[in-house]
Order: structure tokens, then C-alpha cells, then sequence
């Protein structure tokens, strides 16, 4: 049980059977939580709370893909256990030119309000930015199963676990500028905390 | 081992309830009754709980507490915007609420535990033999203040309390028990004070809640606020009258308000009759009235489900089932709303009121042993994290991450030889820490002088299964648990609760049959006031025969009321109230005439 895959006694693999871990989850948690040691001594009871929340952070960890590779990232970097960052993502630097017009907008936004014409501007702007992120998405989702056989192979993964991290960040980055546009746009106000962190 | 009861403590109302053979059941007082109002009384003669309480309403206003459960875990600042809604007296504090009961102040956890030791009283009478251990429900969407401060309450009433839950996957708890369909349900619980949205997955007797919303600060009080304003203007519109700082007529409004709401629910109108001292007020209100009224609070409960089905990743269509909780949900504007969100016809097989306690009492059997293939997956419905620099926040669990769940953050030192850190514990969705709920400062303390940046203090945040959080420190060089001295914000300190618990022992050895005697005194208090007012009024209605009998029983009561022999005083309040049916009758038919004859003038007036 050294890691969230370990608690699903699953290999370090990208590709997950959904309904297989559901019901593996329902049964661990029945295996271990604390309802079901009620009766027992302080020490079992304590021992259940812990690892019923592990079983809990593993399967909210692993059950959706893009957690479960930003879980994956961390976890070969030795970084798995450092939790609650505040670091905001540095954009790649690409992207940091092309975002160059965006951010203006915005700046704009915050200095001299919005009118009509901008806002529909950055609307847009947040349905191509969002487009953008799905793309993102769907690429790093399609690398899983050349993971998978590296896993199996026993190869490399350095170059691949560099991938993600590169498209984890830019997906990252343009959540970051969606939600700086629904902020300037007055929506999502009470969801973006969240959002910016998973 | 004792029994384990279920307990829903409402803002409204509060119940008790047990599993029989694998039923759950809600346990009635002595007259049958299965509400408990959730209203303490201070009077001359002692504390009064419930229906009795209920009665000192608009008598002994200012000592009279209901929907104390709106005040739970919270600060001055929080509730002082309401405060011209309540006809008690609540003091300015930095801490937790205090209400002033003459020269003495109770904290809204020492009120309910009056609630709760009354419920725990008729549960013992029932089985005739000690309960001290149960399960008590509260809002899904309560933080970890009002969780802590239900839980407090418990406490100080002598229950042991096992395990807070919450009300909406409690009612979902037992529809379970009658065969739930399996799949996606929905649970939207509006009750008295608070509104909650429960997105749950039912698969092989696992209840996986998926997503939780709500307004801990909405539900029927605010239906019944919005009725009272109403009527307010409309008395001084029709008699010139300013009641809105008259605390009695104001709680007259308010109950008779409230019960003309709940009739409209059956009903297409009804006539509101309340005598005052100088005028009877008397007035038709119609279904859709009330729902004008209702519609923006209606409407603000539509908001949470949508985000919760967000949050869950569903679309609303995905939802297979729809479960109405709570008392509120009897109006059909609610039922309308929610079917239309939904798009299916929500079930309400089991009683709204008392589904919650029927669940907790499921869950009180889960944690005995009784129940086995039932568990319960609740989630916290608040994002917990921690003030960062620049008073930003840092997200360590976010909101609907099942419980019991656990996330671990690093401190340091940033002067050389620092031995303590403090840290500032919030729950909330917003960016800013002081947009969120401050929960508690914890002083890490006892760190071995060390150059600056040197110590590692690892600091793990435990949300355990009742959605209360607990904080534990080590210093990972010396491997050292650091201290954690903890600062509720908004809560009762351990010494507190203990001094609490210490006080309800003398006051739980105090004579219970000398409580029933004032309770039965007191209610006849209640009726001997009722019929010289009447008499006053509208003594001119009476027969010279119904006279005599009314004076005859009047005079009975008042010689006995005198002694201490309850059931005389019963029998002769009960025979009062009998002698005086054929006046009171005679007296509503008057009220509804002048209402009508009153009405056609207004509407004479506004056609003019």
C-alpha cells in the first residue's frame, strides 16, 4: 500500500477499467470504514478512520484520468506527498507569447470595465481557449497506452513522463487564463477555487 | 450495551426515532405526539421544552428561543442582520452567539441541548431504560463550526453522540431500506431553517454521495418572514395599526402566518383569523399569494442543484430518481420547481418530517452492528484550506471529497530559533481567506530552536466520517509531535463544553415530575388566558347557560391550577375547553364574516 495504484493493488498503469475500481473501491471501503468498527478498541478505530481515508484519496486520485496523470506525474517525481501547493503554473513559453493579446485584454478589462464589444471579445476568446484545453486534454489521455507498454516493457519513461508534464502544464496554464476571464466576464465566481485546482 | 437512537434536531421541529425489526420507528411522547417544537422557554417556573415552550411564544416572547439551530456555530457578526426577525435578545460578542435570557446568557448549543434531553427523556420513558448514545443529523451544507457546535449540543444533554450525519443522505438512508431503485437519486431536503442537495450513486447497498449543495440559511422561517411583512402592511394598510415591534403580536403573526401556510399547501385559500387585544385580524389568503411570496426562495434553491450536478459530473436527465425532504417541500410551487429542474415526478412516499430521523436511526443500527449491508459514503460539502501569504488560500481537501479523508502540508520556521507557527484554518470557495468561514487558528508550538527554514513540521488535516475536522503536528527532524493549541473561531472551547456538561447534571437530577407539573400548569395557564380574553371579546355570544357553564369550569380550573394535583389540573383544563367550543365557533364564524363583508369594501374602494 505504498501509493494510490498500490491501494488498488494496481500497477503504475494509465489505463483503468472504471467500473472495476468503482467496485473495488466499494469494496475496500467496506473492508474499511469506520462504521464498521464501531465496536471495536480505540486503536482499530483509529486505524480504520486512516485507512479509510487513504482509500478515499486514492480512488478521488485515480478514478478520472487527468487526476490519475497528474497523480502518475508526482508520484515518479518523489513528489507525491507534498500536497496543497500554492505555486501557480508557469506557462510554457510558447504559449506565453500567444496568451500576450489575452492578458491585455484583461488588463483592460480590470482598468476600464467592459463594454459590449469586449465582452463578446473575451467570450470568444474563452470558447477558443477552451477548445484549446479539451485538445490538450484529449493528447495526453492518448499517450496512456504507449505508457502503459513502456510500464510493461519495462522502457524508458522519462521522455514520455516529460510529455505529460509539458501538457499537464499548458492545460494548466489555460485553466488558469479561462478562469481569469469568467472572473472578468463576472461568472463562475463561487466554482473557480476548485476548478483551479483540479 | 444501551441502544444507539437516531435524532433529527430541527430548526423547526425535532424527533427521536429507533430501528424495530429492522423498521425504523419515530418514538411519540406520552400524548402520542412525534414532533418535538425545537423551542426552550425560561419562565418563573423553570426551563419549558416543545409543545409547552411553544405556547410561551407570544407570551413570554423575549425568553422564548426557537430556530436556535440557525444560530449554531456562529458569530455576532453573522447573524446580526436577522436579528430584528427574533424577539430575543442576542449580546455582541467576538465569539460565539449569546442569547440573554434575563440576567443570564445560554450559547445556542446549551439550547439545544435542552431539545435533545428532552428527546433523550422521551426515548428512556419509552424503553424504560437509560439512552445514552446517538446518531444526530444536520444539514449537509453545515460547516465544520455548526457541525462541531451540533455535536457540542449533544454533549452537554449526556448523549454520547457517535456520529453527526447528514440529513439528506440520512432520508436517502431509509427510502433504502424500502428498495430504492439503484442508480443515480437525488435527494432535495427543505426544511424549517436550511436547505440541502444530495447527489447520491445507490449501488449494492453502498450510498456513494457524489456531490452535496445548499444555504444553511434557507428554508420555511424565511417563507414565513416573507408573510409576516406582508401581513404587517396590510394591518397598518387596513387598521392603521404598527405591530412590527410588538414581539407578541409579531409571534402571533408569525405562528398564525405559518399554519396558514401549511394549510395552503392542501388548500386553494384559507382565512387567517388572529385576535389581538384591541381588534381581531381577519383575512382571506390564496394559494398564489403565498407562492408570490415564496418564489424568489423557491428560485434560490435552484441554484445549488445545478451546481451540484456539476460538481457531480451529471446532467440532470442522468438523475433517476428525485426524494423530497423536509416539511417546506409540502408546497406545490416547490414540487412544481423541482419537477421542471428534473424533469420526473419527485417521490415523497415517506413522511417529510420525519424521514430524517427514520435515517439517523438507520445509521444508529449501521454503527451497532445491526445493519451490514448498508454503508453510508458521505462528502465534505466545503473546500478546507489554509491562509497563505497575501491572505490567499491554499485548498487542501476541496468540497465533495468523500470522508473521512486526510491531506498532509508542510511548515517551516522563518526566523532563526522560532519555536512556534501559527496557522489559519478556513473553509470556503473563494480565493481571499477572509471571504471564507474562519474556522479555527492553531498555534504549533514547542518547536526545538533550529537556524531558520530548518524544522519540517508536518501538519496533517483529518476530516473523520461526521465532516469534523482534526489537526495533528510533528516536527519531522526530531520527530516530535508538535503541540496544536486550537482557537474555534466561532465554537466553544473543550473547557466550556466540560462546565456545560458539568451544569446539565444538576439540572437533569432536578424532579421530573415537577417539570411535568409546570408544564401542565402552564398549559393551563395558556387556555384560562385564551377564555378571559374571549370572554371580553366576545362574551356577548354566549348563551346565558353556556355562560354559566364556561364561568362554572373557569372556577374549577383556577382552584386546582393552585394545587399540585396534575391530573386534576388536566381534567378540569380539558373540561374548560369543552364548555367553551360552542363560543369559540361562534366566534371564527363572526371573524370570517367581518373578513368577507371587509373584503367586499376593498374591492369597492379599488374600483373607485
Amino acid at each position: 500500500m505504498s501509493d494510490y495504484f498500490g491501494v488498488f493493488g494496481l500497477p503504475r498503469k494509465l489505463q483503468v477499467d472504471g467500473e472495476a475500481l468503482q467496485r473495488r473501491f466499494y469494496e475496500l471501503s467496506r473492508a474499511h470504514h469506520p462504521d464498521f468498527h464501531h465496536g471495536a478498541d480505540a486503536a482499530r478505530q483509529a486505524e480504520a478512520l486512516e485507512s479509510s481515508a487513504l482509500v478515499n484519496r486514492a480512488y478521488r486520485a485515480l478514478r478520472e484520468p487527468l487526476a490519475r496523470v497528474e497523480y502518475l506525474v508526482a508520484l515518479e517525481e518523489g513528489r507525491e506527498t507534498k500536497e496543497g501547493d500554492t505555486a501557480k503554473p508557469k506557462a510554457p513559453m510558447d504559449l506565453l507569447e500567444e496568451m500576450l493579446e489575452v492578458q491585455e485584454a484583461l488588463q483592460e478589462a480590470k482598468t476600464s470595465g467592459l463594454d459590449e464589444a469586449a465582452r463578446a471579445r473575451l467570450a470568444e476568446e474563452r470558447e477558443r481557449l477552451r477548445a484549446r484545453q479539451a485538445a490538450e486534454e484529449a493528447a495526453l489521455i492518448a499517450l496512456f497506452p504507449e505508457w502503459d507498454r513502456a510500464v510493461e516493457a519495462g522502457g524508458d519513461r522519462k521522455p514520455l513522463l516529460e510529455k505529460f508534464k509539458k501538457r499537464l502544464a499548458t492545460r494548466a496554464y489555460l485553466r488558469t487564463v479561462i478562469d481569469d476571464l469568467s472572473d472578468a466576464l463576472g461568472e463562475d465566481q463561487d466554482t473557480h477555487v476548485s476548478h483551479r485546482r483540479h | 450495551m444501551s441502544r444507539i437512537v437516531g435524532i433529527d434536531l430541527g430548526t423547526t421541529n425535532s424527533l427521536v426515532a429507533y430501528v424495530d425489526q429492522g423498521i425504523p420507528k419515530v418514538i411519540p411522547d406520552a400524548d402520542g405526539r412525534v414532533l418535538l417544537p425545537s423551542v426552550v422557554a425560561w419562565t418563573a417556573d423553570g426551563v419549558l421544552v416543545g409543545e409547552t415552550a411553544r405556547r410561551q411564544l407570544a407570551r413570554n416572547a423575549a425568553r422564548t428561543v426557537y430556530s436556535v439551530k440557525r444560530l449554531m456555530g456562529k458569530g455576532y457578526e453573522d447573524v446580526k442582520d436577522e436579528l430584528r426577525h427574533l424577539p430575543f435578545e442576542v449580546v455582541p460578542s467576538a465569539e460565539v452567539v449569546k442569547i440573554k435570557i434575563g440576567d443570564r446568557e445560554v450559547t445556542p448549543p446549551e439550547v439545544s441541548a435542552h431539545v435533545l434531553r428532552a428527546l433523550k427523556q422521551r426515548a428512556e420513558a419509552f424503553f424504560g431504560e437509560a439512552v445514552e448514545r446517538a446518531v444526530i443529523t444536520v444539514p449537509a451544507y453545515f460547516n465544520d463550526s455548526q457541525r462541531q457546535a451540533s455535536k457540542d449540543a449533544g454533549r452537554i444533554a449526556g448523549l454520547d453522540v457517535l456520529r453527526i450525519v447528514n440529513e439528506p443522505t440520512a432520508a436517502s438512508l431509509a427510502y433504502g431500506l424500502q428498495k430504492l431503485a439503484q442508480g443515480i437519486i437525488a435527494v432535495y431536503d427543505l426544511g424549517g431553517g436550511t436547505f440541502d442537495i444530495s447527489i447520491l450513486r445507490v449501488k449494492d447497498g453502498i450510498f456513494e454521495v457524489l456531490a452535496t449543495n445548499g444555504n444553511t440559511h434557507l428554508g420555511g422561517d424565511d417563507f414565513d418572514r416573507a408573510l409576516v411583512e406582508s401581513l404587517l402592511a396590510d394591518i397598518s394598510r387596513h387598521h392603521g395599526v404598527d405591530l412590527s415591534r410588538d414581539a407578541e403580536a409579531l409571534q402571533e403573526l408569525r405562528m398564525g402566518g405559518e399554519a396558514a401556510k401549511c394549510r395552503l399547501s392542501f388548500d386553494e385559500r384559507t382565512t387567517l383569523t388572529i385576535p389581538f387585544e384591541r381588534f381581531t385580524y381577519s383575512r382571506e389568503i390564496t394559494r398564489a399569494e403565498i407562492e408570490a411570496l415564496a418564489a424568489p426562495l423557491v428560485e434560490a434553491t435552484l441554484g445549488p442543484c445545478r451546481l451540484a450536478l456539476k460538481d457531480a459530473g451529471l446532467a440532470s436527465e442522468q438523475v433517476g430518481e428525485v426524494v423530497l425532504v423536509g416539511g417546506s417541500t409540502r408546497m406545490p410551487l416547490v414540487r412544481r420547481r423541482v419537477q421542471e429542474l428534473f424533469g420526473k415526478t419527485p417521490r415523497s412516499q415517506l413522511n417529510p418530517d420525519e424521514v430524517v430521523a427514520m435515517g439517523a436511526a438507520v445509521q444508529a443500527q449501521i454503527l451497532a452492528g445491526g445493519i451490514t449491508d448498508m454503508l453510508l459514503l458521505d462528502v465534505t460539502p466545503l473546500s478546507l484550506g489554509i491562509e497563505t501569504l497575501g491572505g490567499i488560500v491554499s485548498v487542501l481537501i476541496p468540497r465533495n471529497t468523500t470522508i473521512p479523508t486526510m491531506a498532509k502540508e508542510y511548515f517551516t520556521t522563518s526566523v532563526d530559533g522560532q519555536t512556534a507557527v501559527d496557522m489559519h484554518v478556513v473553509q470556503g470557495e473563494r480565493e481571499l481567506a477572509k471571504d471564507n468561514r474562519s474556522l479555527a487558528r492553531f498555534d504549533l508550538a514547542g518547536i526545538e530552536p533550529m537556524p531558520a527554514g530548518m524544522p519540517k513540521i508536518e501538519v496533517t488535516f483529518l476530516i473523520d466520517a461526521n465532516g469534523i475536522l482534526q489537526v495533528q503536528a510533528k516536527e519531522l527532524r526530531t520527530g516530535k509531535a508538535a503541540s496544536i493549541e486550537v482557537k474555534p473561531t466561532y465554537g466553544l472551547t473543550e473547557a466550556q463544553v466540560e462546565r456545560m456538561v458539568e451544569d446539565s447534571f444538576a439540572y437533569a437530577e432536578a424532579d421530573v415530575n415537577a417539570r411535568l407539573l409546570i408544564e401542565t400548569q402552564t398549559e393551563a395557564d395558556t387556555v384560562i388566558n385564551h377564555v378571559e380574553r374571549a370572554l371580553r371579546q366576545a362574551g356577548a355570544l354566549a348563551s346565558a347557560e353556556e355562560r354559566a357553564r364556561i364561568d362554572g369550569a373557569l372556577t374549577a380550573l383556577r382552584e386546582v391550577r393552585a394545587g399540585t394535583n396534575r391530573d386534576s389540573i388536566r381534567e378540569c383544563t380539558v373540561a374548560l375547553n369543552q364548555a367553551t367550543a360552542p363560543l369559540a365557533d361562534r366566534m371564527m364564524e363572526a371573524a370570517i364574516k367581518q373578513a368577507v363583508t371587509s373584503k367586499r369594501a376593498d374591492q369597492l374602494l379599488e374600483k373607485t
